[in-house]
């Protein structure tokens, strides 16, 4: 019944009862300043005084209750203190009980406090000894409220454990008893404020009427538990197993076995064994009887006579005649279910039996015992094999699945197995419990976890080999190769550029060329690639080109290794990528060296993990990103790139200082990416002016295309940041060239991350905002003077804009002559899909959709940040560069 | 000097005092029920007196179980 269906207590009763409850928790309070140590002193002459008195304590048990055996009980109450002892002795239970220095996590224990306990009458010393032991284990007190029935044995069982346990130390008041404890008691308590965990062992109705109350608890309780007596168990160790454990304290142990199924072809044999061990097969008409007898037929639950008692004394009850030793009674049922009545739980030594003519009859036959009652609680299988057996476990819902031993002592766990010991099993959601544990000190502890700061390990990861400088390209000849497949454009097969290519190819190698349109690759381009690759047994590739050939020669070597990697699904997005969901592949199916000859200088490519690949039947951009795509060999060679127009020189020239700044401020960035990052900008800030005004100037050019490799080296491992986010969504909606729609944004980004941030995005490894005091550091090595770092980060933007306007970049939006009208249409879709960007997530700065309209705005109208940035923050901190 | 008898001192000076008594439990690292019972007493005595009770160097083991005992409101605690 819920507790709230209760009525309370009488007045004297309440201050009775709250008597108890202020001893308690005085007694919990003063018990949380103990050591381990302590506990440990009070812990194990209990459990002598409790082994001492376990015989007197059984018959207690028996003289009061009347149900079970005093021998057994005996033994129980030995497990109880033990068995149970042996468990806990070294278990660490006060203050840190593990640690895992590896991941920076110390579990600390926390004692519960007020424990109220109600104990059972099937197993009421036993339960009252293991629970105090507990209870003393964790530094928490105990209100016991035995079953009525048992009260007697159980006050005496916990007065001499409350009794050995003070005299060593343990605070008074850590154990009391409600005295005749009512249903109206067990409800007021259960809801009392001070009681912080109901720990309720017995029927289902004193579960439910615990989880009832809204407290913690752990209500375990009844079962039903089926046995599988397969044709290859080992037959007489499986007889006197059930038989062991089927009459153990008389079948008081609700983990004992209640209906056997047995394999047809072992039945009859299994049957006779039982008889020649003084069991008694009982006929049909007796098995009608009994069933009629010792099970109530309108609750369809075992009638509270036979409980704990003897099968001949069961037998005597109902008129069967039965030899004198008959220790059990065994019914063949037919079925189970309501109208098989000795298929539910029996808590005295009548078993049933049910024949199966298959594996699968048998299953099915334990799942029905298993639903009728015993959900949560104990299966049992004899078997010897082990693909029955993890049939039977997968089948089975029970918290233990006892597999060639008996049920209720192997439930019970430390005799027969490795379980721990228990007197209390947790049924599990089926029972409608909290835990399906045998129940044991950790449910007496809150168990705190202090969790260190682990910052994430970082990496820097590039291609194996880097080629640089003037007619480096003379480097293909260091690689051996059958069949070679170049893949490039038309307009660089003009130029001359494959033909420089093509005489650095070791001339004993079978070359092929795969002219492909200069523009983003599309799925048809590189399906056309991967034929060739597959067509010609190619085992290098040279990609001659700029990014969408290099990214289209990637993806191609991808496929051509890999034939089943699904480019959707690698494109899955992700947050860190030592986590993400979906991993590349790594078992190649061919093998291709790729070697990148990028003739830009800016995107990269020939060094980064990325890839954009259009698929223009959905409409739509995949962007791949795993260092398995990065280049195998890159050569940085200048002659590439002497022959770029201004414009592009400017576009990607700002595309590559881009990229250096924005790893630079990353969230990502470390030591090894802020050198590469560091030296890149510097670079771009010589030479790309140079290399604009002279194109034929070979160091500007040369220093310009290594900036552009060594920022992408930075930003490979420290990513981008917003700047990349917006670029790509305006860029893509108004037609503008990359690196010219980086440099549209970049000044106003630079002013937004040096300002303090509206939200600050979570990023272990970064110690304090540090964007603002990297910038004016990028300042310093640019020699632009400023005191402060708001002086350096205006002058690094003023820099910039100064740079923007010397390689002629347009400098707003507006300059482009996009209306204001059409860019206000465009601004909610752009704001939203740039919040999609994944390149903003290491962003030094969390945007806000709100902040990306404004920095669209920003770009558009141009105004100078240099003069309307914000004051920025001046972090505490020392950053390493 | 243990707990009990420092509080037993305070209960004794709570008649002279005029205002406010203070006890020194720096020294203090446990308590027992029979203590917590002790400071219950002394908290009673000194309301009917109106008389506050300051506890100094109450160390933090000590504080919790006075916390958990629900008596940390009849007290005060000047750092």
């Amino acid at each position: 019944m819920p507790v709230e269906n209760i009525a309370p207590p009488t007045k004297e009763r309440i201050a009775y009862l709250e008597g108890l409850v202020a001893q308690a928790r005085t007694a919990a309070a003063v018990f949380t300043q103990y050591t381990q140590e302590d506990v440990d002193r009070i812990v194990k002459p209990m459990v002598l005084a409790g082994l001492a008195q376990a015989q007197h304590l059984a018959r207690l048990a028996v003289e009061e209750t009347r149900l079970g055996v005093m021998e057994d009980k005996a033994i129980k109450n030995m497990v109880a203190t033990e068995f149970v002892y042996n468990y806990v002795k070294d278990k660490r239970t006060v203050g840190p009980i593990r640690e895992f220095p590896e991941s920076g996590l110390v579990e600390v224990a926390e004692p519960i406090g007020v424990i109220f306990s109600l104990t059972p009458i099937t197993n009421p010393t036993s339960t009252v000894l293991f629970k105090c032991i507990m209870a003393i284990k964790t530094r928490n007190a105990m209100v016991f409220s035995p079953h009525p029935n048992a009260w007697r044995c159980c006050a005496e069982t916990m007065r001499i454990m409350y009794e050995a346990a003070v005299k060593h130390g343990a605070p008074e008041g850590v154990f009391t008893c409600v005295e005749s404890p009512t249903l109206e008691d067990n409800a007021y308590l259960m809801k009392h404020k001070d009681v912080r965990l109901i720990d309720a062992t017995g029927g289902r109705g004193a579960s439910r009427a615990a989880y009832s109350s809204g407290k913690p608890a752990l209500g375990v309780g009844s079962g039903n538990t089926p046995v599988y007596l397969e044709k290859t168990a080992e037959l007489d160790m499986a007889v006197v197993d059930i038989i062991t454990s089927k009459t153990f304290d008389n079948g008081t142990i609700c983990a004992s076995e209640q209906t056997v199924v047995i394999d047809d072809e072992i039945y009859d044999r299994a049957l006779k064994k039982f008889a020649d061990l003084g069991v008694h097969i009982c006929n049909e008409a007796e098995t009608e009887l009994l069933g009629h007898t010792v099970i109530d037929p309108l609750k369809g639950q075992m009638q509270p006579m036979a409980v704990g008692q003897k099968a001949i004394d069961i037998a005597r009850m109902i008129g069967l005649r039965v030899k004198p030793n008959t220790k059990l009674l065994i019914a063949p049922i037919k079925g189970v279910g309501r109208e098989y009545p000795l298929s539910v739980e029996k808590l005295f030594p009548v078993l049933a039996v049910c024949r199966a003519h298959s594996v699968d009859e048998a299953l099915k036959l334990c799942v029905d015992v298993n639903h009728l009652g015993g959900l949560g609680h104990t299966a049992v299988i004899f078997s010897r094999n082990d693909e029955i057996i993890g049939k039977f476990s997968e089948a089975m819902n029970a918290g233990r699945i006892i597999v060639n031993s008996p049920g209720a002592i192997g439930a019970l766990g430390g005799v027969y197995n490795d379980l721990v010991p228990t007197f209390s099993f947790g049924c599990g959601t089926g029972g409608g419990n909290s835990t399906m544990d045998n129940v044991n000190v950790y449910h007496y502890l809150n168990i705190k976890r202090v969790a260190r700061r682990t910052p994430a390990h970082m990496w820097f990861r590039i291609p194996d080999q880097i080629y640089f400088d003037m007619n480096a390209v003379e480097h293909l000849r260091d690689f051996a190769s059958r069949s070679t497949l170049i893949v490039t454009n038309a307009a660089l097969e003009q130029m001359g550029h494959l033909d420089i290519v093509r005489r650095n190819i070791p001339a004993q190698t079978l070359v092929r060329v795969l002219a492909i349109p200069d523009a983003e690759p599309e799925v048809k381009v590189v399906m056309q690639g991967v034929e060739a690759l597959n067509s010609y047994a190619v085992d290098q590739i040279v990609a001659l080109g700029g990014g969408s050939v290099i990214d289209a020669a990637k993806i191609m070597k991808l496929k051509y290794e890999f034939p089943e990697a699904d480019l959707d699904e690698l494109a899955a997005p992700f947050l860190d990528i030592r986590k993400r969901v979906v991993r590349f592949p790594t078992v190649k199916t061919n093998h291709a060296r790729l070697i990148a000859i990028p003739t830009t200088s800016g995107t990269g490519s020939e060094v980064t993990p990325f890839a954009v690949l259009t698929d223009k039947v959905r409409g739509r951009k995949v962007t791949l990103a795993d260092y398995s795509l990065s280049p195998d060999v890159a050569i940085v060679d200048p002659q590439f790139v002497m022959s770029m127009p201004k414009g592009l020189t400017a576009d990607t020239g700002i595309d590559c200082l881009t990229h250096a700044l924005e790893a630079g401020v990353s969230t990502h960035a470390s030591v090894y990416t802020d050198a590469n990052a560091m030296q890149a900008i510097r670079l771009v800030f010589k030479y790309l002016p140079i290399a604009y005004e002279n194109p034929h100037d070979e160091e500007a050019r040369s220093m310009v295309h290594n900036a552009a490799c060594i920022a992408a080296l930075a930003f490979s491992n420290a990513s981008v940041g917003v700047n990349h986010a917006l670029a790509h969504a305006f860029g893509a909606r108004f037609g503008v060239a990359h690196g010219r729609a980086n440099a549209l944004m970049l000044p106003h980004v630079i002013a937004y991350n040096a300002s303090v941030p509206t939200k600050f995005r979570p990023s272990p490894n970064q110690r304090a905002y540090v964007a603002p005091k990297k910038y004016a550091m990028i300042a310093d090595l640019l020699g632009l003077g400023g005191h402060t770092v708001d002086e350096k980060v205006k002058n690094l933007i003023a820099a910039i804009e100064q740079l923007l306007d010397q390689l002629a970049v347009p400098r707003s939006i507006a300059d482009l002559g996009i209306s204001k009208e059409e860019f206000e249409r465009a601004i909610p879709d752009l704001a939203k899909i740039a919040f999609d960007d994944p390149s903003w997530g290491s962003n030094p700065r969390m945007p806000l959709i709100g902040e990306l309209v404004e920095l669209f705005w920003s770009a558009y109208h141009g105004r100078s940040p240099a003069k309307a940035a914000s004051a920025p923050v001046e972090p505490e901190v020392e950053v390493c560069v | 000097m243990t707990a009990n008898e420092l509080i037993a001192q305070a209960l004794a000076k709570l008649d002279g005092a005029s205002r406010e008594v203070a006890l020194d439990l720096s020294s203090v690292r446990r308590i027992d029920p029979s203590a917590i019972g002790a400071l219950e007493k002394l908290a009673g005595a000194a309301d009917e007196k109106a008389v506050k009770v300051a506890l100094r160097g109450v160390h933090v083991d000590v504080y919790k179980v006075l916390k958990l005992v629900k008596l940390t409101p009849r007290f005060s605690f000047p750092a």
